[in-house]
């Protein structure tokens, strides 16, 4: 019997889905004319990971994720209007046109960005789940990274803490297998299943298909319903697959198509669409629905970005300090 | 008033934050069991237990990091760096995080850390334990760097970084920890960006920082036996500067010569002689001298040591030199 609330559930995550997605194809087409600039990286194909894992969490939990951030800011709740506004460089951006794409925050949303240093946010992450645990609160920081970031020290010094101060820390890696155009392989001598190094600081970890939203989102359930009991860190590998380049710039030439087309077969979105049609979770009619509201909600992010204001010149100084 | 040394001044200062702020908390290598590389945290894990204590491992990039996150979550976290050349390991955090959040936040993010940490040479640990890198940490927007010479600023000073709510880095010499000086009992604060004259004179401004103030204050006496009347001053922070005060000596005596115990080259004390030469430059018999420290990767032996970083013979002969007096 299919309740009301898992027809909710899934219209929410097959949304949220496919509002990056829509959202992201814009943004590659803006990028053409020039109106949006510097890097831009984008998450398609990855969508399942960010809107399964972030659906299951709660409002006061901490995100923060690596530079590769729209996916999770959108999936946060993050405003579409902020977000692109960001990536214009206007002043009603998310940063008010100061970060940029790999630069976005909402520390109202607990999203706490955003960063472009590979490896470098994971540190961060444990001093937030620091100051949870110092507290006595029982809030979750889930940090989101890349197969690269693996084999930086800050990860293992990372894992290492946590573990070590049993820190409430979801150490959620994003293996698309490959860090720029080095595929895992190439780059960690640990083998493809990353998740098992975290055996090495008695981290307990899992692996789950990051191309079925519902898989993430049960495996993120459990999870994060350890780390608040438990109030130690724990590892998720969640394993996908861009589809586009490493940045709008790249024309991917070490990879071939005959692989890229085996994990296109598993798009995460319809995939999802076909699995919900199935069993009845949702149904024709609300796929549509979304659909137009989805482009909608993309249309006016980017109306919005294109009249608001570049950011003044005054802004340049202002916020170094406190 | 009571007579502290600077590790004892720094001390009261840590006491005072972790008593008053129930946000503050201590993070380091070696700071609790074993009471701190250089003794300054001694008795505090006893004192304040091992939640405001916190003793890590040799992950620099991590200590440095968490403690970001800690502030980012609203905590006041002070961390020590053993010294000042092993935080090139958390360079990355110091710079490209701790620096950068508020403004690429657009000031959602306010990063409240405090690193206190060593600096300099002249205790022959070779060329990986020797150097004065605070300079570099200068010249990042977003930083705030203090490096006192005497127990009276370091308190004072300390204070004020303590109630910061941006990145402070705060480099302790480790030469100076024993310096004794006259440390009221009554509560005051020293802002930054306000350099102290340390000695009056109109022939010449000797300018520096932490230890390097000793070292002009001595060459001031060597001068004084020659008859030049040298005035002293101590920058005290490195950023904010006070370029103010600095332009006003010069402009006063005439002669300058900036000191640093880091590499000329590249040097803060480029930076700070170049204001001095713009803002002062009518003003001046000829150009502002240089005196740092030699360079090279700071030998051990004793004599090679000595000869790398400024003396106040040094000191004394670039003022004869440069303007033969
Ligand atoms: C410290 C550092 N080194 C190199 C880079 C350049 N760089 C940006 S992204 C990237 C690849 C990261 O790969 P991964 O962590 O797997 O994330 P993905 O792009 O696959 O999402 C590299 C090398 C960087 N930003 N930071
Ligand atoms: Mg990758």
């Amino acid at each position: 019997m299919v309740t009301e609330q898992a027809k909710r559930d899934a219209a929410h995550l097959y949304g949220q889905m496919l509002l990056i997605r829509r959202f992201e194809e814009q943004c590659e087409r803006l990028y053409m004319d020039g109106k949006i600039r510097g890097f831009l990286h984008l998450y398609i194909g990855e969508e399942a990971v960010a809107v399964g894992a972030l659906s299951v969490v709660r409002d006061d939990d901490y995100v923060i994720t690596h530079y590769r951030d729209h996916g999770h800011a959108l999936a946060r709740g993050m405003s579409p209007k902020a977000v692109m506004a960001e990536l214009f460089g206007k002043v009603t951006g998310a940063s008010g046109g100061k970060g940029g794409s790999m630069h976005l925050f909402d520390v109202k949303k607990r999203f706490m960005g955003g960063h472009a240093i590979v490896g470098g946010h994971l540190p961060i992450a444990v001093g937030l789940a620091l100051a949870v645990k110092y507290r006595g609160g029982d809030e979750v920081v889930v940090c989101f990274f890349g197969d690269g970031a693996v084999n930086q020290g800050e990860f293992h010094e990372s894992l290492n803490l946590a573990s070590l101060w049993n820190l409430p820390v979801l150490f959620f890696l994003e293996n698309n297998l490959y860090g720029m155009g080095t595929h895992v392989d190439r780059a960690h001598a640990g083998g493809r299943d990353i998740f098992q190094s975290a055996d090495s600081y008695k981290i307990p970890a899992a692996q789950v298909d990051g191309m079925d939203v519902m898989a993430v989102s049960e495996a993120t359930a459990e999870a994060v319903k350890r780390v608040r009991s438990d109030g130690g860190p724990v590892f998720l590998e969640a394993m996908t697959y861009r589809f586009r380049g490493h940045s709008v710039a790249d024309p991917t030439a070490y990879r071939d198509s005959a692989e890229v087309e085996v994990w296109r077969d598993r798009d995460p979105i319809s995939l999802f669409g076909k699995f919900a049609l199935e069993q009845g979770l949702i149904e024709e009619h609300t796929l549509d629905r979304l659909d137009t509201v989805v482009e909608e909600v993309v249309a006016e992010a980017v109306r919005f970005a294109e009249e608001s204001a570049d950011p003044p010149p005054e802004a340049l100084y202002a916020h170094v300090y406190s | 008033m009571a007579e502290l040394t600077i590790r004892e001044s720094i001390a009261r200062g840590l006491r005072e934050a972790i008593e008053g702020d129930d946000a503050v908390l201590l993070m380091g290598e070696d700071i609790g069991a074993y009471r701190g590389a250089y003794a300054v945290t001694r008795g505090f894990l006893d004192d304040y237990g091992p939640e405001r204590i916190k003793d890590t491992p040799i992950s620099e990039s991590a200590i440095v990091g968490a403690a970001i996150g800690a502030a980012l979550a609203g905590l006041r976290p002070i961390v020590e760096i053993m010294t000042i050349n092993f935080l090139l390991l958390g360079i990355d955090q110091v710079v490209n995080h701790a620096a950068k959040l508020r403004y690429m936040s657009n000031g959602q993010m306010r990063v409240p850390l405090l690193i206190r940490t060593v600096t300099g040479g002249g205790a022959q640990l070779g060329a990986t334990h020797s150097q004065s890198l605070e300079g570099w940490f200068a010249s990042v927007p977003g930083l705030k760097v203090v490096a006192p010479s005497d127990p009276y600023d370091a308190l004072g000073l300390f204070r004020t970084a303590v109630t910061d709510d941006n990145p402070v880095i705060f480099a302790e010499h480790a030469l100076l920890y024993g310096v004794r000086g006259e440390v009221p009992d009554a509560h005051y604060a020293i802002p930054f960006g306000q350099a102290k004259i340390k000695r009056l004179g109109d022939d010449v401004s000797l300018i520096g920082t932490s230890r390097m103030v000793h070292v002009a204050m001595d060459a001031a006496d060597l001068l004084a036996r020659r008859g030049v009347e040298a005035e002293v001053i101590d920058l005290r922070t490195l950023r904010p500067l006070d370029t103010e005060s600095a332009v006003e000596s010069a402009k006063k005596t005439g002669r300058v010569v900036v000191i640093e115990e880091a590499w000329r080259t590249g040097g803060f004390g480029a930076e700070v002689a170049s204001r001095i030469q713009e803002e002062a430059f009518d003003h001046l018999d000829g150009p502002v001298g240089r005196v740092g420290g030699a360079d090279v990767p700071s030998p051990y032996a004793g004599k090679l040591e000595a000869s790398v970083i400024p003396s106040p013979e040094k000191v004394a002969d670039a003022v004869s030199d440069l303007f033969g007096m």
